[in-house]
């Protein structure tokens, strides 16, 4: 950058803060320089672990006692900063520097109401009574809230995820501060409101005048937002410069991966369908809960049609409460359904129970989201894995042979068998589950947000194992995700859905490029990195 | 966070040592005198515990008729045992059970338990034991169905609820979904994860049992003579509290200390059974 007369909004030279002894490495930063300029817009770009938040939180003068700033220097417009968590420090949060956090929800007191809570930040930092309500409205209307009188009078549960990010903004900006440090603001929520939020946070920083410290695992949205880059890994800079130069050239491996997750880029087609697998014709479900009085119906799935073929997989895409995770579990004939037929091999299985339910099972599997409830604490790994064949009559010791030649497959080696699910990461548990899902030789495997809970660069090596595996054992797969980069890596044809219905479906490439539908047309607009030119 | 095994406290060690040597004498205490716990000897009447003006041949003395309060507090120790680990048993087993069928069942029979459960947790229950040990003859039977009955519904409660939780958990629809049949489900996944919830309430409950034993026979109620509990020793005691205090004052030690030591033990086992403080390793 070329020198500017006024000082840098945020400089951190040659920082370092140390892990206490015990941990997988000495340092959860270390050689941290950062400069902003007024009006920036900075993405600290890393996954889980590499010390980003924890940059963050020392900007912030919050970092928790257990962690030590070890050596370097962090000055705001100019100033260095007074040590960690010392009272100093809270007259420059909120009026120098101020941060929003992932989860919205959770960072709003739930019994007050949102007016009063907005209001208490200008009371804290001195504002006479008489002003605090115009300055609350007028920042609820800046965040652009459709009812900003409703907002100030409603409570934290009443919003949506979406609402109550636009509130935490309004109460970080409230004292027009410098800085403001958003951590993975955006994750949480839906693509749709996604991208709302990061257009009001690219409109707020115009508007008055504020830098922007973004971090996020995401390229999309460094490509969305992003003046700068700085890119981490394991506590240290890989690699740093202006966005467009990163984004076009990456220097670094790391950041080519990163790069690589966040396209929309297709796999290579696999060829021709085989003959259809599953088979919906009409599906409905509807969940019904409490009586007489508070009787509620949620029609969850609405005259869901589709058409699984060998060898191919189907991307079911939409978000939260789009119906997708139930359809899941109607295939898996976990729910039973209201009406319509399921039929797996051209056989009516809908209403199946007993044994032929339990044959169904072995042959129809299922890869669910969250990794760490997925496996039973007290199974050890082989167990896990061979609890299926053994369920299904195979003797248990073929059965765990069977489960020791699965988990070399997915990767796993001969020391994972007797280890418990605890002593593994999030990647390393999904790549078990699968292997208990293959281990049965299913003709369809269900994956439910299957790598939605990991790390972009976790995320791509299991998809990776999921294709892999599929060319060499041959199963169809119905892949359902939120996420529109991973249908776009994993799937042969997608099916979009809104509200339990189908809203388009066809070949993966051509819904992409040429989608049909106003719904899908803003599902893609939204997905982040669309406006940076990203999904080339 | 470096996984190291926390030394148990001393006053868990004590107390630990306490219960071991209170075991061992409710089981063999009997033989530590050569008297039998109802013999009466009206010449040896009232006589105090060694150091206080009596001698070895009654160690702690005896009680108004003569009987040895050495042996009669090993065989009371014996029944409060008995009485408070099968007590508890009952209401823990009973409890378990009802609330992991509440739970699997839902519905009806879901209502039905959890209004028990409120009812149960309504009643004062030293209240009902009295009226019905007053209007029954009092057998030991009952009484030990009564003191049985005290305390099911906190682990139906926990049960249910812990039960319901682990429903909810990935690894319950992934083996649903292997084909796994409701009994697998329940008995290989759901109870072994549930389990210690209940193991835990129990570490609560025993010294609970333990207090309302001794109270019910203090007021007459619980164990009658002429077989003794360390409560029952108490209460007969109780007349001559000022003239012969070790008929009150032995027993009250065993009492307390007993009680003392399960909490300490149970909050122990309570933490190491945590399972947000649970680390394999």
């Amino acid at each position: 950058m070329a020198a500017s007369p006024t000082p840098p909004v945020l400089e951190v030279r040659d920082l370092r803060i140390a892990l206490p002894p015990g941990a997988d490495r000495d340092h959860a930063a270390d050689g941290i320089d950062l400069t902003m300029a007024p009006g920036q817009t900075l993405c600290l770009v890393g996954e889980s672990g590499s010390g980003k938040s924890v940059i963050a939180q020392a900007i912030m003068g919050m970092l928790p006692p257990v962690l030590r700033m070890e050596r370097g220097r962090i000055t705001l417009q100019g100033t260095e900063t007074p040590p960690q968590r010392s009272d100093r420090f809270n007259r420059l949060r909120g009026t120098q520097v101020a941060m929003v956090f992932q989860d919205a929800v959770s960072s709003l007191n739930p019994i007050q109401r949102v007016g009063r809570q907005l209001e208490e930040i200008l009371q804290v930092h001195g504002v006479p009574q008489s002003q605090r309500r115009k300055r609350v409205m007028d920042m609820l209307a800046a965040v652009q809230l459709p009812d900003p009188d409703r907002a100030y009078r409603s409570y934290p549960h009443e919003m949506s995820g979406g609402q109550a990010q636009r509130i935490v903004i309004a109460g970080a900006l409230l004292l027009n501060p410098a800085l403001l440090i958003a951590d993975e603001p955006t994750t949480a929520l839906d693509v749709t409101t996604q991208a709302e939020i990061l257009d009001l946070i690219d409109g707020l920083k115009k508007k008055f005048d504020t830098s922007v410290l973004f971090i996020t695992h995401d390229f999309g949205v460094v490509a969305d937002i992003a003046d700068h880059v700085v890119v981490l890994k394991d506590g240290l800079i890989v690699e740093h410069g202006a966005a467009e130069s990163v984004l076009r050239a990456p220097q670094h491996a790391y950041t080519k991966r990163l790069l690589d997750a966040a396209s929309l880029e297709g796999r290579a087609q696999g060829g021709d369908a085989g003959a259809p697998v599953l088979t919906v014709r009409d599906l409905n479900l509807t969940y019904r809960r409490g009586f007489f009085f508070n009787r509620t119906e949620v029609a969850a799935v609405r005259d869901v049609n589709l058409t699984l073929h060998k060898g191919q997989t189907l991307a079911v895409v939409g978000e939260s409460g789009s119906g997708k995770s139930s359809l899941a579990k109607c295939l898996l004939r976990l729910e039973d359904v209201e009406s319509g037929t399921i039929a797996f091999k051209g056989q009516d299985i809908t209403h199946e129970r007993g044994r032929a339910l339990r044959d169904f099972r072995a042959r129809v599997q299922v890869v669910l989201q969250d990794p760490f409830g997925a496996l039973d604490p007290r199974f050890r790994t082989l167990d896990a894995v061979a609890e299926g064949p053994i369920i299904h009559g195979v003797p248990r010791k073929q059965a765990h042979e069977r489960a020791r030649q699965m988990l070399e497959r997915v990767g796993l080696g001969p020391q994972a068998a007797a280890r418990y699910p605890q002593e593994f990461s999030g990647g390393q548990r999904q790549r078990i589950c699968i292997a208990r899902a293959l281990v049965l030789e299913p003709e369809v495997l269900i994956a439910d947000e299957a790598v939605s809970a990991l790390d972009v660069s976790i995320q791509v090596q299991i998809l990776d194992l999921f294709t892999e595996l599929q060319k060499s054992l041959g199963f169809s797969m119905v892949f359902i995700t939120h996420d529109l980069h991973v249908a776009a890596a994993i799937s042969d044809r997608v099916l979009v859905m809104q509200n339990g219905r189908v809203v388009e479906e066809g070949p993966t490439a051509e819904v992409f490029e040429h989608p049909q539908k106003d719904y899908t047309r803003d599902l893609l607009n939204s997905a982040p990195g669309r406006k940076g030119g990203l999904a080339a | 966070m470096a996984e190291r095994k926390t030394p148990i406290p001393l006053a868990v060690k004590l107390a630990f040592g306490f219960l071991i040597l209170f075991v061992l004498f409710a089981l063999f205490g009997q033989w530590l005198s050569p008297h039998e716990y109802r013999a009466t000897s009206l010449m040896d009447r009232l006589k105090p515990p060694v150091g206080f003006g009596g001698d070895w041949t009654y160690p702690l003395g005896t009680d108004a008729r003569g009987r040895d309060l050495l042996v009669r507090l090993a065989v009371g120790a014996q029944i409060t045992l008995i009485v408070a680990v099968v007590g508890t048993l009952i209401g823990a087993i009973l409890g378990s059970l009802l609330g992991i069928l509440a739970a699997a069942r839902r519905g009806i029979v879901e209502t039905i338990v959890v209004g028990a459960i409120d009812v149960q947790a309504s009643l004062p229950i030293i209240v009902v034991a009295l009226f019905v040990l007053a209007m029954f003859d009092s057998s030991f039977t009952l009484f030990l169905f009564l003191i049985g009955l005290t305390g099911w519904e906190v682990y139906a409660r926990l049960m249910r609820g812990a039960v319901l939780a682990a429903r909810e958990q990935g690894y319950v629809t992934a083996v649903r979904a292997l084909g796994a049949s409701p009994y697998r489900i329940y008995l290989r996944h759901i109870l072994p994860n549930v389990i210690s919830v209940a193991l835990v309430q129990f570490t609560v409950n025993l010294p609970l049992t333990v207090l309302l034993e001794t109270a019910l026979s203090f007021l007459g109620l619980g164990v009658q003579s002429p077989l003794t509990s360390l409560g029952q020793i108490m209460s007969e005691g109780r007349d001559r509290l000022l003239t012969a205090w070790w008929l009150t004052v032995f027993p009250g030690i065993v009492i307390f200390l007993l009680a003392l030591s399960i909490s300490l033990v149970g909050d122990w086992v309570r933490d190491r059974f945590d399972p947000t403080l649970r680390t394999e390793t």
